[in-house]
């Protein structure tokens, strides 16, 4: 079954970033396909490059780079929603004059149609927090 | 991305207050990119997020947008029905002849069914 994960909580309050992480693993050990991982509003913050957790914390970040660079899963963040929170890659960087990217290259920015799509061409499409 | 010529029947359900949370703006934009890549969809307004209908906003006055116009632009992207939470508007206090889109009001089994009818529930 095809399915696409919806990402709508931040990695630093709650645990439904860290539940989406766990459901996309469990997802492809199944045999499921995961079209795409849709972060949106605060769901953004999943892809910092620069957040510092505890270091007795489970880590926030590697979960979903070992996803997508072992597995392969597209990992989208919302633009609107990206840009607000300081969330930039190169390109936006660039763009906007600030110093330097703050998200990992493990993650791309891309709009709303992202999720249109997703929601198109799933059979399941997953909602975590929000 | 892929051409958008599979459509599923999308339910998109809006809970937040139009102010207090990022999410509502979000969901609003999410509406609108749903409209302009010609999806089928419905918006479901619950709880708080029935507050977004209200007419007259002046979202100015806390330095933001008024939510309440860009929902009055869906009937442009052909949004498919605009369905709000019957108990929601009595909690509330709310008349649907007053608010900013026309509106079909649910609960009970008529609420039950649109949730079970869909392809995706889109909660945000």
């Amino acid at each position: 079954m095809i399915y696409s994960l919806l990402v709508n909580s931040s990695p630093a309050s709650g645990h439904g970033a860290r539940t989406a992480a766990a459901f996309a693993r469990e997802l492809l050990a199944a045999g499921h396909t995961i079209r795409r991982v849709f972060f949106l509003d605060a769901g953004t913050f999943a892809g910092s490059t620069n957040a510092v957790f505890p270091q007795d914390e489970a880590d926030r970040l590697q979960p979903w780079i070992d996803l997508a660079e072992l597995q392969g899963v597209e990992l989208v963040l919302c633009i609107s929603s990206a840009l607000k929170r300081g969330m930039l890659d190169n390109t936006e960087a660039h763009r906007y004059e600030r110093e330097a990217a703050t998200i990992h290259p493990a993650f791309i920015i891309s709009g709303l149609g992202q999720l249109v799509d997703a929601c198109a061409h799933s059979d399941r499409l997953v909602t975590f927090g929000g | 991305m892929a051409e958008l010529t599979v459509k599923k029947r999308i339910v998109i359900v809006i809970r937040h207050a139009p102010y207090g949370h990022s999410m509502a703006r979000a969901c609003v934009d999410l509406a609108l990119a749903m409209g302009a890549f010609e999806q089928d969809f419905d918006l479901l307004f619950m709880g708080e997020g029935v507050l977004q209908l209200l007419p007259h906003q002046d979202a100015g006055a806390i330095g933001l947008k008024n939510i309440g116009r860009a929902l009055s632009s869906l009937p442009l992207v052909d949004v498919d029905a605009v369905y709000v939470d019957a108990s929601a508007l009595a909690r509330y206090g709310l008349n649907e002849q007053e608010l900013v889109l026309p509106t079909v009001p649910v609960e009970g089994d008529s609420l039950h069914r649109l949730l079970c009818d869909c392809d995706h529930l889109v909660g945000c």
